[in-house]
């Protein structure tokens, strides 16, 4: 009996514990968003940090949706030439990339770049007290370092995503048409008729989406980080598998919400 | 009605727990208008959680904090962020913000309160760096590139730019050595003198508290067990202060390990 009691109460325990985290995660969010609308607005801090999301993540992101777009031609080219619809490549690659893999994967690698930078940077300020200076300066830390961040990762991760789309289905197209002999217009051809207008723009909503939920799990895990350099790298590494799961959960939910038929 | 004048700082009460910890046991404490302070204990006496409870940054349990007879712990944000304007901190460890240069260090709370240009900031940081003894060039560096006196040196210059009317100092001197913290403590103890402010720091270095304080007080397991002269802290008479200024083993301080 007792044990079945602490079995209980072990698990009663994590729910609760679990409650009053994403409590304290909406209510930081909310608090967040809501110095948008509350002057003054730190730019100089957002551009730091829209360059942080946009302009350095871009290499890396460019040669994983190149190669991603090339990988995704010759496995569709392995399988669909059994059947003969080596055609429906284009179509494939393109989609695929578009709506799932453009998001998905330039969502992952920003969090594992920026979003471990983001709370990695304010955790070592959490520890070394120079969140509380913030505050004995007249600026407001939520409103300095939290809010700006966050409109950075969700304004810089659409404008990703748009080239992650275009050199992945370049990657695509290089592949089909070099190493599989496709010819290059009925590729293009292909391609072009098969994408819809809504692939592209539920591709970038979810790509907004990921960027505010890869900025609020940095910046919300360096500003909880406490003890030192361990409870830094803690966070740090919270950041990125919670923005991690986060990203391919929020996918599947939105994948649900716009194309579910 | 009682004619002595409001104290700059008022503390009344201040209680203030984590968890079955008591940290603050009822700190009482009046810090007169010009005059400097120093809260001299032991390590986790709970002399930095009464600094930040001061400042804000922890919400104590109990007790009123008055700075000029208002009560700062009923004051709403906002309000309370304007009595911060009027106040400058020198953290222990510098607290520099390490993603950006020395000058902009220096002019934050001037930029933050957007009441000065760029390149007027950038003028006035160089003015309050030769202040504190470092060449206005020093404003171009990072803060990463200074050895722990410069940054302390930074810390005050930051502290103090905004011409504060309370200044706030947390062990100015600790991993300093002892030349250096001499420095500091003769910069603090000038730029108090120059703008007129009220200064309160704590500390466990002797020769520090000596130089800096007109008074001082003693924070022993969440209570101040002396208050007096700066200047009587190396003959007060009370054991325990005496115990802790001689640095003896022996005494009513018992050395604990875990509480």
């Amino acid at each position: 009996m007792s044990t079945l009691l602490s079995l209980v109460a072990s698990l009663g325990s994590i729910v609760l514990g679990f409650v009053r985290s994403a409590g304290s995660l909406a209510l930081f969010a909310i608090n967040a968003v809501s110095h948008l609308f509350r002057p003054p607005f730190y730019w100089r801090a957002f551009l730091a940090a829209f360059v942080e999301f946009a302009f350095f993540s871009l290499p890396v992101v460019a040669l994983t949706a190149l190669f991603s777009g090339g990988v995704i031609a010759l496995q569709s080219y392995t399988g669909f030439a059994r059947y003969n619809a080596q055609s429906a490549i284009a179509g494939i690659v393109v989609l695929s990339v578009v709506r799932e893999l453009g998001p998905v994967l330039a969502g992952l690698i920003v969090a594992g770049r920026v979003g471990s930078a983001m709370a990695a940077e304010i955790g070592t300020m959490r520890v070394t007290d120079q969140i509380d200076a913030l505050g004995t300066l007249s600026t407001n830390p939520m409103k300095y370092l939290v809010t700006p961040r966050l409109l950075a990762g969700t304004l810089a991760l659409p404008l990703l995503v748009v080239v992650a789309d275009i050199l992945g289905v370049l990657g695509g197209f290089i592949v089909s048409v070099v190493k599989l002999g496709f010819s290059p217009n009925a590729y293009i051809a292909n391609t072009l008729s098969v994408m819809q207008p809504i692939d592209v723009n539920v591709g970038l909503v979810k790509a907004a989406v990921f960027g505010f939920l890869i900025a609020l799990m940095g910046c919300y895990n360096g500003y909880h980080s406490r003890g030192g350099a361990q409870g830094v790298g803690s966070a740090t590494t919270a950041s990125v598998v919670a923005a991690s799961i986060l990203v391919l959960a929020f996918d599947y939910m939105l994948t649900e919400m716009f194309f579910s038929r | 009605m009682s004619g002595a004048p409001t104290p700059k700082l008022r503390i009344r009460g201040l209680r203030k727990a984590f968890g079955s910890k008591q940290v603050l046991d009822g700190i009482d404490l009046d810090v007169a208008a010009g005059t400097s302070t120093v809260v001299i204990g032991g390590s986790g006496s709970g002399k930095s959680v009464l600094l930040r409870c001061i400042l804000g940054l922890i919400v104590p349990d109990a007790g009123s904090i008055e700075i000029d007879g208002v009560d700062v712990l009923a004051l709403r944000r906002r309000e309370r962020e304007a009595i911060n304007r009027r106040i400058g901190m020198l953290f222990q460890n510098g607290a520099l913000f390490d993603s950006l240069p020395v000058w902009e260090n220096v002019a934050f709370g001037l930029l933050a309160r957007r009441q000065i240009t760029r390149s007027a900031a950038r003028d006035k940081a160089g003015e309050v760096l030769r202040q504190v003894g470092l060449d206005p060039s020093v404003g171009l560096l990072s803060p990463s590139e200074l050895s722990g006196g410069m940054q302390k040196r930074v810390g005050l210059a930051r502290a103090i730019a905004a011409q504060p009317e309370i200044l706030f100092f947390d062990e100015p001197t600790t991993g300093l050595d002892p030349i250096m913290g001499a420095v500091i403590d003769g910069l603090i103890v000038d730029c108090v003198k120059t703008l007129g402010s009220t200064a309160i720091a704590i500390t466990h270095d002797m020769a520090s508290a000596t130089r800096i304080g007109d008074a001082a007080a003693m924070l022993f397991r969440g209570r101040l067990v002396w208050q007096g002269p700066a200047a009587s802290l190396l003959d007060s008479g009370n054991p325990l202060v005496d115990q802790f200024t001689h640095g003896r083993r022996e005494g009513p301080i018992a050395m604990e390990l875990r509480r």
